[in-house]
């Protein structure tokens, strides 16, 4: 049953919940070719990402994402595959409910554009928004229960899509941000130079539902990016770091942390303010099993 | 005026404010004062870009500064770049296609360096970002490169770079083109592994190698 987005909103007042992890890592095990689009899967290869879906929620996830990151039409549009945005997304959504428990929810994914804002790049906000809007309402209409925009690289282009949401249906959003983190200053920042306490204000402020971050380091920075955002809010915050730094060894890309060094960080994470947790990047189901083991445990206190 | 009277430290600070107005007018008084081009760029356009660039590894800059000031420089490089070929005697240093790594969508330092080859005398052709590898080497085809410089700045992208320079090896072109490789995230000893002709840390190092492969390159053909 789609649309309880708000019932997830509820819970998390109450306690902790269980992200996914990573995409990526998982298609491209499964044989995506750098190089190819990995929303055509949802049409093409139905099978293995709906297994990706089914394989988190299996270890524990209490909601996955769709596989639907790239899934604007700016974005489809560099595989020429633009004129298919709304039936990709929509496609996405099937396959995370099929394989979705009772109890479980289904958030849209909706990643960055990879196109700046002018005056500085080369898009209007106003076609960020229309970009939006039209994956907003394919997933809305797939049947999600909430989005999540995620990996944003600067506050304009997040709040253009969280726009987008709101205008399409009144279902929750949860908003994250990529940090980097700067070793000379020992702090974290998005590229764009804001601070985690700004992020939480200018998107909570743009009507976001959760905020929080995802991608960028590990759940070392994560810690301190929450905690931080924490100080700026109540609302419930979200964490989704990648599973350490990318290693480059003889062609191939691994991930630092492993399942077990990965999940030490999280009883930190979530005493540092964080409501819900998953992993990105370099994560696996078998991260999320560990992670989902430390979550329910808080649970039962 | 002469060259030594010639405010750069202005122009370059002009560039670093991101003020392309001031940029593109004292270019045009450069010239119209009777200035080398090639002097322009080197002493007012690019000590400003290389602050940018100082200023952005401290994190006083970030992207948007960066951006600005790039456009600032354009303004000048715009004015200049015609006088550079059409004033050329000994004809270009050499033929560049560049490009970004496959699956990166990162080009800011690769314009840069496009950039600054162009100032410097090569012709360029900039095949934008998320080139595949078939993409290179029909570039190199059709504009008889003699250099082919591949950007990365994802260390899940540098992959790409080793894969282009294979398709350029099954291609037959391997002897005839040099390959540079750059953008943050790798080293000599990267560009080493993949077996490229060589590395630059940044744009101004860029045109100091191109110039030594160039050097070493087969003539390009006409
Ligand atoms: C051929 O020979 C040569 C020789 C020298 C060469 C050369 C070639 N190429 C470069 N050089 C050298 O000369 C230049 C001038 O001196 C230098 O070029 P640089 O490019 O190094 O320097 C430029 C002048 C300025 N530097 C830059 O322009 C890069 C800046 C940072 C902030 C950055 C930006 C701007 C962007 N990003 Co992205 N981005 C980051 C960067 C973090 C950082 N602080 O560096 C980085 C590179 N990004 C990252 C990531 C992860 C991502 N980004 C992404 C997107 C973007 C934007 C689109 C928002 C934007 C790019 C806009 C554009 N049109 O280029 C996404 C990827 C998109 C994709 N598929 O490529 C995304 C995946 C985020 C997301 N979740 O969507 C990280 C990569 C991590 C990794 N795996 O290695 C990252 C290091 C940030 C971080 N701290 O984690 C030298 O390296």
């Amino acid at each position: 049953m789609p649309g309880r987005g708000w019932e997830l909103i509820r819970r998390v007042q109450a306690e902790p919940l269980v992200f996914d992890g990573g995409y990526g890592t998982m298609l491209f095990a499964a044989g995506l070719v750098d190089g190819a689009c990995p929303e055509l899967w949802n049409d093409t290869r139905p099978d293995i990402v709906r297994g990706i879906h089914r394989a988190y929620f299996e270890a524990g996830s209490d909601f996955v994402e769709t596989n639907t990151f790239g899934g604007t039409r700016l974005k489809l549009d560099a595989y020429k595959l633009g004129d298919r945005t709304r039936e990709l997304n929509e496609k996405g959504v099937r396959l995370a409910r099929e394989v979705c428990p009772p109890g479980g929810y289904v958030a849209g994914s909706i990643g960055p554009t990879s196109h700046i804002v002018e005056p500085y790049g080369d898009v209007t906000e106003a076609e960020l928004f229309e970009n939006f809007r039209e994956q907003a309402e394919a997933l809305a209409e797939g049947g999600v229960d909430l989005f999540a925009v995620e990996t944003m690289m600067y506050p304009e282009e997040a709040l253009a899509a969280i726009r987008a949401c709101k205008a399409v249906t009144d279902l929750p959003v949860m908003t994250t941000m990529f940090f980097q983190y700067e070793e000379l200053h020992d702090r974290d920042r998005t590229m764009w130079g804001e601070s985690p306490p700004e992020v939480a204000q200018k998107l909570l402020a743009g009507g976001a539902d959760v905020v929080g971050m995802n991608c960028g380091r590990g759940p070392d920075r994560a810690i301190v990016i929450i905690r931080e955002m924490r100080a700026v809010t109540p609302v419930a915050l979200i964490a989704y770091p990648n599973a350490g730094l990318p290693i480059t060894r003889g062609g191939r890309v691994t991930y630092e942390l492993g399942p077990e060094e990965m999940v030490r960080d999280y009883p930190g994470l979530l005493d540092a303010g964080a409501n819900i947790v998953g992993a990105c990047c370099g994560s696996t189901p078998e991260h999320i099993r560990r992670i989902a083991e430390v979550v329910r445990a808080r649970r039962g206190r | 005026m002469s060259d030594n009277d010639f405010p750069y430290p202005l122009m370059a600070r002009a560039l670093i404010l991101g003020d392309r107005e001031t940029v593109g007018r004292m270019t045009r008084e450069g010239l119209d004062q009777g200035l080398d081009p090639k002097a322009i760029i080197f002493k007012g356009l690019i000590p400003g870009m290389d602050v940018v660039g100082e200023k952005f590894r401290r994190n006083e800059y970030y992207v948007p500064q960066v951006l600005l000031s790039a456009r600032a420089m354009y303004a000048g490089l715009d004015l200049l770049k015609p006088l550079i070929t059409a004033s050329a005697t000994s004809g270009y240093l050499g033929t560049v296609v560049i490009g970004t790594a496959q699956g990166d969508l990162h080009d800011i330092g690769k314009n840069l360096v496009a950039m600054m080859l162009e100032g410097a005398g090569f012709k360029v052709f900039n095949l934008g970002r998320d080139v595949a590898p078939e993409t290179f080497v029909q570039a190199v085809r059709e504009h008889h490169a003699t250099i082919v410089g591949i950007s990365a700045l994802m260390t899940t992208t540098m992959p790409a770079m080793k894969r282009t320079i294979d398709a350029l090896a099954a291609a037959g072109f391997r002897d005839r083109v040099r390959v540079m490789v750059g953008g943050a995230p790798v080293t000599q000893a990267f560009a080493d592994e993949i077996g490229a002709d060589g590395y630059a840390k940044d744009s101004t190092l860029a045109v100091v190698k191109a110039k030594e492969l160039a050097g070493a390159a087969a003539p390009a053909r006409p």
